[in-house]
């Protein structure tokens, strides 16, 4: 690991403006992801803002009826929040179906939508990679790319967003909050928190240098039923191949997102009408672009499968 | 559409392949790092562990795993991967377990840990202990400190009503059953395969407390 130096942050703003005025600072929150790269020295950061006394970790009603998650909530406490569990059931699933217990503990919500691809490619340091060491290359592409996307990567990348949380929050519509350097505050709808790779796969998110994720907004309850369902090498503790969360109301509508298969969340709205007309409508245009390997085509007949497992639950 | 250029290897010819690439594109690290201090930097963190306060200056790369075995000589807690992957070393921290390997100390100020050290001693073994040696949850004993902290913690989570990937009913109470001490327990690697007794194990401990 490089060496670096080490502040605690005092307030969100002042988190924010310290980011944008130290050469190669980054936040540390739950560390997980973070610590991990920089003892491959992956993630080489100068300067460390640890912003965890923040206070950004309570879960709050809001005017409109939803919740406003705080940054810092540990992903064990939005799991096991009943007011998550009753009425956002598809969140819960999606946490507690990613990691271990230990990284659940420690792990916050806004770390969660930045941790980084698990592309072999991007972890091995003497391989090229355009997301760790732009214009180098991209070894997966023609290498072993059985874990990697199948839709949304282009020519200089093809690493899938790993998470789990974020996928859920995709179907839910949720708003990532944020802090500038200049203080000014915003609200990035999750559709456009994370970007697709184009020539740029280093850029991974919507925000801008020194921006701080203060919080994550869930709107009001849709109702229906919840699904996360996760389709992984190992039952526990593995990174998706297919992952798909779903909310089905009763008459068969629904909306749906799937992991594992894009550099992003994805969904399609518009590929959501065939939802009462079976999987295979929805998946016929949610991956019609789809442009798959030889190794990785197997995940759109996955992705189908799983939705098709998850509407007949629903139908149960 | 399929992508092209996807040609089939050989198992030679991906090592040789690999072999290639490698050469041509290994660089040295401080080119694509970001301008670090020339000298190490430090950080100053008071915590508890097992009880008692330590006062430590560490070079601030320190994790708590290092801080724990090298600074503090509590070798009970282990390094298996250092990548948060095994549970080795897994510790408590106000009152939940993580993996201490992939934390800095410094970011633990005010913090109480426990670890193997401070669950029990041989002469008087936290009830935890007791049952691993009465079930035989071990073999080589190398991730058993982290299975044990681990094991404790879950036995919390199931009380404080923390749902898991095989929960059924979101809505209903945590409840403890094997499979869900499997899901839970799945951090802890046991390369001698002792899962079996480890479950008996913690679910004697549940029993005892139920």
């Amino acid at each position: 690991m490089r060496p670096f130096t080490y502040e605690r942050a005092a307030s969100p703003a002042a988190a924010a403006k310290a980011a944008a005025a130290t050469p190669g600072a980054k936040f540390i929150a739950g560390g997980t992801n973070l610590l991990d790269l920089m003892k491959l020295e992956i993630e080489a950061p100068a300067h460390l803002i640890d912003v965890n006394g923040l206070k950004l970790d309570t879960i709050e009603e809001t005017d409109e009826g939803g919740l406003r998650i705080g940054a810092l909530v540990r992903n064990t406490d939005l799991a096991a929040d009943r007011r998550v569990r009753r009425d956002y059931g598809v969140l819960t699933r999606a946490i507690v179906a990613g990691a271990s217990g230990q990284l659940r503990n420690k792990a916050t919500t806004g770390g969660n939508l930045m941790q980084r691809t698990r592309c072999p490619y991007f972890y091995d340091p003497n391989m090229p990679c355009n997301k760790r060491k732009p214009g180098s290359g991209c070894a997966a592409i023609q290498g072993f790319s059985r874990s990697l996307a199948v839709i949304g990567g282009s020519e200089a990348c093809i690493a899938t967003y790993p998470g789990d949380m974020a996928v859920a929050m995709r179907v839910l519509d949720a708003g990532v909050e944020t802090v500038k350097p200049d203080g000014e505050t915003r609200t990035i709808p999750i559709a456009d928190f994370h970007r697709l790779p184009g020539d740029t796969p280093d850029v991974e998110t919507a925000l801008d240098p020194g921006e701080l994720i203060t919080a994550v907004t869930l709107p009001k309850p849709v109702g229906g039923a919840h699904f996360y369902h996760k389709v992984r090498d190992r039952a526990s503790y593995a990174f998706a191949l297919v992952s798909v969360a779903a909310i089905v109301q009763k008459d068969g509508s629904g909306r749906v997102a799937f992991g594992g298969v894009a550099p992003k969340p994805w969904r399609v709205e518009a590929a959501e009408a065939g939802m009462s007309q079976g999987a295979k409508a929805v998946t016929a245009q949610a991956f019609a672009d789809a442009n798959p390997t030889r190794e990785n085509r197997f995940k759109l007949p996955l992705a189908e499968r799983t939705l098709d497992a998850v509407l007949a639950q629903a139908r149960a | 559409m399929e992508r092209s250029g996807i040609f089939d290897m050989s198992r030679r010819g991906v090592l040789a392949g690999s072999a290639a690439t490698a050469a041509v594109t290994t660089m040295p690290r401080a080119a694509q790092a970001a301008p670090a201090p020339a000298e190490p930097a430090t950080g100053h963190v008071s915590l508890t562990v097992n009880g008692e306060r330590h006062d430590l200056t560490l070079d601030t790369r320190t994790t708590l795993l290092d801080a724990l075995r090298e600074h503090l000589q509590l070798t009970g807690t282990k390094k298996g991967c250092d990548h948060g992957q095994c549970g080795a070393c897994t510790v408590i921290v106000d009152g939940r377990r993580i993996n201490s390997c992939l934390s800095l100390a410094v970011m633990h100020d005010g913090d109480e840990v426990t670890t193997i050290e401070g669950l029990g001693t041989p002469d008087k073994l936290h009830p935890m202990q007791a049952a691993f040696v009465k079930h035989d949850g071990y073999q080589c004993g190398y991730c058993t400190p982290g299975q044990i902290c681990s094991a404790v913690a879950t036995l919390g989570e199931i009380a404080d009503d923390v749902p898991s990937h095989v929960t059924q009913d979101l809505t209903a109470k945590a409840r403890l059953t094997n499979d869900e001490l499997r899901e839970r327990m799945s951090g802890n690697i046991c390369r001698c395969g002792a899962y079996s007794n480890i479950v008996e194990a913690i679910t004697e401990v549940a029993g005892e407390k139920a």
